[in-house]
């Protein structure tokens, strides 16, 4: 009898663990509407295809869908990619040189037209061959893409000019939207200004620079998302307000990323009520001399800025009001491709004899006869980090008898002030989605490759290098050419300062669940799989 | 034969103390404003202490008002640094003594530039009348339709961040204020008889406008600057605090109330409060002695 009953008690545990959700994990509530902020002034555009801003890619990221994607489950891996439009991701054929995706069966967009193949096609045909007066700033990311095909409604073929490791991850990218190809047709501006995707949510309202809203698409293709009702996003550029907001509850969370400061200070007011999620950032400050302009043009200059900073002792300093953390070189830290200590220990910038690095700096200033120059650094209105990084620069650059000061301009400004090379210093970040080392150092290569570096110079034979690391696939030589194209860029040559990597913070309502953080601020923020646990 | 017009109100004592007498000397007019306006004093005092603050920052200050210290980020106010340190450990007190030589080389500046316009076409407005006066008290009335903030928002998005770009910003809102209050004054001087008599017996515009007419408009005019210092003063405070006024490290009281003040108000409230007290007393400061010299300089207010 009492063997019967442990039998009967045993089977049916192992019934409710079979049917309940895997240990540690809940069953996501349905409903409700998330109200998050976005720390941000209006967006220049809604277009994915021509935009790299998080305030467009929060604010609008709900409403479409991609082909592929980072694992939402998963998202700090840069690994694991899983289909979002296709039904399984392929194994490459035609020794790695093509790719076949085969999408889910009726996909609709928003107004109720069928998303085909066609409609991805077109998609990927404006990003990697935009038309000519159409930006696309991650062209360059899909260099190694021959052609895009659609031979049926409903397969799409991507074959390649070389074999390379760094395409599926460049094809998760999550500015890449599917649009219709029939609005693409008629007007490849018409994304800029409309919304029509096939995402968990549909469009409602937009109020500009103030929010923006979305309701659950009931035909979305994934059975059972999105789990809210809809969302609102709320633009709040101070992050006194949006703080005030997540503290008083009219807002479960900003996506981007708070200063240490705001985590704890929202912790201790709210205690439990605070969830706080926190990874390494693809994202760090970058610093772009204009050669164009005089002494710049001078490696011993750009080289003696570089030699001035004291990463070692400033940055952990700094990463505790800043979103900055981790010292590193060009390459995303957690990443096998990124320099060890003692490798970055060798480059300009980065010795750890500071007072050494200084006299080092000092002797190329006098020797390139600009001692005690002055100049002005270009920065963003945005506090974090780059105002920080900017009053700190200034201050390690003094140390050397430079006189910087800054221009500090609104997002607009000073992207028109860098692509008008109306500059001679520019701090500037370097985000990327999805971490794609070989991909995300592009932006160290002259404009002639990736056209949004703003530094005015050639160099062949860095461009020659880069070539060779983005077609080599053994691992071991690839970190071979890291290393020396990171020695040729930012020492060498000092094209640009890499100062340091940030550091992502979250802090949220614990009531929201679902959302899991990732080594980007653009990744994983379609809420398809957000819910409200209240 | 020439005429010597009487000199006008210019030579009726203002300052005169308890028993009627004119004082005499620096320090005589200094004891009698003191006594006689007691109020007015501490505003005066309250200005010197932040201008002389400001010229001497070099030597009262105890640290370099740009220099980061990480050692010391957020500390409160201690004997290092009395009034605490800001979230890049520069020391507050440092900052708001330099912050005073830009406070006050921008009120300065723009309130003496912005008044000495405003007198010049007020005056040459009211005296010369006509179509003259008819244009530019519109083209004053354009100006003064926008409020100070906005105007001087609008310039400086048109012309730049800096702190000279600041001084035009503020300067050229003040200009027609000033010109407009200069004018209703100089209207009714240029009735009176004795400007008649200078224009009878021949006198150039120059020496009616320089000798008749200025002197007389001194007293409104004196304390209309006395008003813009204060403004011009909170006008940069205001660009420097959207990120519009002079730029980080520039030490600027407006400029630390910006970024790290807001992020730091409940842990660190000193980065804050600090900085805006620097603001308010000054402006206090300005705004009290301006009002006593208003009690000075305006004749129906001496006789009450």
């Amino acid at each position: 009898m009492r063997a019967g009953f442990t039998l009967c008690a045993a089977a049916l545990t192992a019934v409710l663990a079979i049917a309940m959700p895997a240990s540690g994990a809940e069953a996501p509530k349905r409903g409700g509407t998330l109200t998050f902020m976005i720390p941000a002034d209006a967006p220049p555009s809604f277009d994915g295809h021509q935009e790299g801003t998080f305030a467009m890619l929060h604010a609008t990221a709900p409403f479409y869908s991609t082909l592929t994607r980072v694992n939402p489950e998963n998202p700090s891996s840069t690994t694991d990619f899983v289909c979002d439009l296709c039904t399984d991701m392929p194994q490459p054929a035609d020794d790695g040189r093509t790719y076949t995706f085969k999408l889910r069966d009726g996909v609709k967009f928003h107004d109720g037209t069928p998303l085909t193949s066609a409609d991805v096609k077109a998609s990927w045909e404006s990003i990697i061959h935009p038309q000519e007066g159409v930006l696309s700033p991650r062209e360059s990311y899909y260099m190694m893409v021959d052609k895009v095909e659609a031979p049926d409604p409903a397969t799409v073929v991507f074959r390649l000019k070389f074999a390379t490791t760094t395409f599926l991850p460049a094809l998760a990218d999550p500015f890449t939207f599917v649009y219709q190809k029939e609005k693409l047709e008629k007007d490849p501006h018409w994304y800029e200004k409309n919304i029509l995707g096939s995402g968990p949510f549909k469009f409602v309202t937009y109020e500009t620079g103030q929010s923006i809203t979305g309701v659950r698409n009931p035909d979305y293709h994934h059975p059972g998302l999105p789990y809210l009702d809809g969302f609102t996003g709320i633009y709040a550029a101070k992050q006194a307000t949006r703080l005030d907001a997540i503290r008083s509850d009219r807002a479960a969370a900003e996506f981007r990323g708070l200063p240490p400061s705001a985590r704890d200070e929202l912790k201790a007011a709210l205690g439990d009520k605070i969830t706080v999620q926190e990874s390494d950032w693809n994202c760090g400050s970058l610093v772009t001399p204009n050669h164009a302009k005089k002494p710049f043009d001078d490696v011993r200059v750009r080289r003696a800025l570089t030699l001035a900073v004291d990463r070692w002792h400033g940055v952990p300093a700094l990463s505790k009001v800043a979103d900055m953390h981790t010292v590193g070189g060009i390459v995303f830290p957690a990443s096998p491709l990124a320099a060890t200590k003692d490798e970055l220990q060798q480059l300009a910038g980065f010795w750890p004899d500071i007072e050494k690095s200084r006299a080092e700096a000092r002797r190329l200033l006098k020797e390139a006869g600009a001692e005690g120059l002055s100049f002005e650094l270009l920065n963003r209105n945005v506090d974090q980090p780059y105002k920080y990084v900017g009053t700190w620069l200034v201050d390690e650059w003094s140390k050397v008898g430079l006189k910087a000061t800054q221009r500090v301009q609104p997002t607009g400004p000073w992207t028109d002030a860098m692509r008008r090379g109306d500059f001679e210093v520019v701090l500037q970040a370097n985000c990327r989605a999805v971490p794609n080392p070989i991909l995300d150092v592009q932006p160290y290569l002259p404009s002639s490759v990736f056209t949004a570096n703003y530094g005015n110079f050639e160099d062949k034979d860095e461009v020659a290098l880069y070539g060779k690391m983005l077609h080599e696939t053994d691992p071991a030589h690839q970190r071979a050419l890291m290393r020396e194209f990171e020695k040729h860029s930012i020492d060498t040559q000092a094209h640009e300062i890499w100062v340091s990597w940030w550091y992502r913070t979250v802090p949220h309502r614990s009531y929201l669940k679902g959302w899991k953080i990732s080594p980007s601020h653009f990744i994983n923020q379609d809420l398809a799989t957000v819910w409200l646990d209240r | 034969m020439t005429i010597e017009i009487a000199p006008t109100s210019a030579t009726v004592p203002v300052l005169v103390d308890e028993r009627g007498r004119t004082p005499h000397g620096l320090w005589g007019v200094a004891a009698t404003f003191f006594r006689r306006q007691p109020v007015g004093a501490i505003g005066l005092v309250l200005v010197l202490i932040f201008g002389l603050a400001g010229i001497f920052a070099e030597w009262v200050a105890p640290y370099n008002p740009t220099s980061n210290d990480f050692a010391a980020m957020t500390e409160a106010p201690s004997w290092a640094h009395w009034l605490g340190t800001d979230q890049l450990g520069r020391d507050l007190l440092s900052r708001i003594l330099y912050g005073a030589r830009t406070a006050f080389i921008v009120g300065m500046t723009s309130a003496l530039v912005g008044g000495f316009s405003g007198l010049v076409i007020g005056v040459a407005s009211a005296y010369f009348g006509g179509r003259l006066d008819l244009w530019l008290q519109r083209v004053l009335d354009i100006v003064m339709a926008f409020p100070l903030i906005i105007m001087a928002l609008a310039v400086v998005s048109i012309f730049g961040t800096g702190i000279q770009n600041v001084i035009v910003a503020i300067t050229i809102p003040l200009i027609p204020r000033c010109a407009r209050i200069v004018r209703s004054s100089a209207l009714a001087i240029r009735e009176v008889p004795y400007v008649d008599a200078a224009r009878a017996l021949g006198y150039g515009h120059t020496r009616i406008i320089m000798r008749h007419m200025v002197p007389n408009v001194m007293g409104p005019f004196l304390v209309i600057i006395t008003a813009f210092v204060g403004q011009a003063i909170l006008a940069e405070a205001a660009l420097s605090y959207l990120g519009l006024g002079v730029q980080e490290p520039v030490p600027a009281w407006g400029l630390m109330l910006q970024g790290g003040a807001e992020e730091y108000a409940s842990t660190a409230p000193w980065i804050a409060i600090f900085p805006g007290l620097a603001i308010m007393l000054t402006v206090f400061g300005i705004n009290l002695f301006g009002d006593a010299l208003r009690d000075i300089l305006d004749p129906k207010l001496r006789e009450r």
